[in-house]
């Protein structure tokens, strides 16, 4: 994967800067961010996601040696910091209410996942989805779900052992459960090309928009700092906890509007296996870890909320712009497969 | 419902979990017999069995649990 295009002032910065050999003597980068939105800000969103992935996979033309550079970190946290407090203001009254209330607080959980507010769009990829609409979800989605799981394996090592084997019980299965061609990603992955899309890393970080975007950079801000570790395991719970109904759904769309079995087949996998994960996620893991440490209680509601608010306004944009029958992003054009 | 789990290193490694109001987790399972006595094979490293009755995918929970409240 190369290198995105940059989208405005501080990614053509930062972007100038690291398609250069590293160079250590190379100082501070200053950037000036924009007022409004971050979560909505292409800029800010596109650099942190480069930023970002110089933890995972990185780029063919991006030194290695940039991934630790201290200016670098520090653009980053001059970006991560506007964006954890937008998120964070954000979701303030559903996090209240949440936080410290009685009953258990998987149920909690689970009562908050089943209840937030916000439009479906696997009803809609389910009933009305056009073949077009069903493609450009799944193009949206190939930005997270490339790299699904990868940014809640960082905790792992910050978790005490008891904790750590919950989570790599439910790691092992997004990871295949030791068989290479069922690893989600690949799974992903097998899904796109037999939906006639680009199946390679990150194909369609240019042309989605920063909301898009952030759903994937807000796992990976969880996933990357140790303090947030429990706002990236309550992410986790609240991705697990409205997968197997919603898959179902879009399963059944994706097989309406006459894709192939394996285009669906990431779908029908995500209904079985999220139906156990969403019981480890927030009983064996959210629930256990507030039990050892109450103080990350806030945290946990924070990250599944945060997730649930961020797929909400991702689900309205698309939905809006169905509704005007437009796409945000257009489908690559392509002979049209009459259903067998 | 009747499921009964055959385990894979003997009975005494299967580990049954109880979930509220949802699945009964296996953990070490081999395979669940259904309420149809057909022999469904485990895998995944834990699965989660129906005991609302009302999964499209018996004898594994699908989520529609949650639709009952
Ligand atoms: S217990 Fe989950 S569908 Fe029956
Ligand atoms: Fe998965
Ligand atoms: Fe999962």
């Amino acid at each position: 994967m190369k290198l995105p295009r940059a989208r405005g002032p501080v990614s053509t910065a930062v972007f100038e800067r690291i398609l250069q050999a590293r160079d250590v003597l190379a100082g501070p980068l200053r950037v000036e961010l924009a007022s409004g939105d971050p979560i909505e800000d292409d800029d800010l969103q596109v650099t942190l996601w480069a930023l970002y992935e110089l933890h995972y996979r990185s780029f063919e033309d991006v030194d290695e040696g940039w991934e630790w550079a201290p200016e670098l970190l520090a653009v980053r946290e001059q970006l991560e910091a506007p964006f954890e407090r937008a998120l964070r203001e954000e979701v303030r009254p559903q996090v209240a209410a949440v936080v410290g209330a009685p009953g258990d607080l998987a149920d909690r959980l689970f009562a908050l996942t089943d209840s937030f507010e916000g439009p479906s769009l696997a009803e809609h990829i389910q009933r009305h989805a056009t073949r077009e609409q069903v493609q450009e979800f799944l193009l949206h989605r190939s930005v997270y779900q490339l790299k699904e799981a990868d940014p809640h394996t960082w905790v792992i090592p910050r978790l005490e052992p008891d904790i750590k084997a919950r989570l790599v019980e439910l790691q092992f299965d997004e990871y295949g459960g030791g068989r290479p061609a069922r690893v989600h990603q690949a799974l992903y992955a097998r899904a796109l090309i037999e939906a006639g899309l680009d199946a390679s890393y990150g194909a369609y970080v240019d042309d989605v928009p920063a909301i898009t975007l952030a759903l994937s950079n807000a796992t990976s801000l969880f996933g990357l700092h140790r303090r947030l570790r429990a706002a990236a395991l309550g992410h986790l719970g609240a991705v697990e906890a409205t997968s197997s109904i919603p898959c179902r759904r879009f399963a059944a769309g994706i097989r309406r509007t006459g894709f192939s079995d394996p285009v669906a087949f990431f779908f029908d996998e995500h209904v079985e296996a999220d139906a156990v994960h969403e019981q480890l996620a927030l009983r064996g893991i959210c629930a256990e870890l507030v039990k050892a440490t109450p103080g990350l209680e806030a945290d946990v509601v924070f990250g599944a909320t945060a997730c649930l608010t961020l797929e909400a306004r991702f689900a309205a944009r698309l939905l809006e712009a169905w509704d005007n029958e437009e796409h945000v992003v257009p489908p690559p054009r392509q002979e049209a497969q009459v259903p067998a | 419902m009747t499921a009964a789990a055959g385990g894979r290193r003997g009975d005494s490694d299967v580990e049954v979990t109880l979930c509220p109001g949802g699945p009964m987790l296996l953990r070490g399972a081999s395979h669940v017999v259904g309420e149809d006595g057909a022999r469904h094979e485990v895998q995944r490293s834990v699965v989660a069995v129906c005991r609302c009755g009302s999964s499209a995918r018996a004898p594994w929970c699908d989520g529609t649990h949650k639709l009952l409240a």
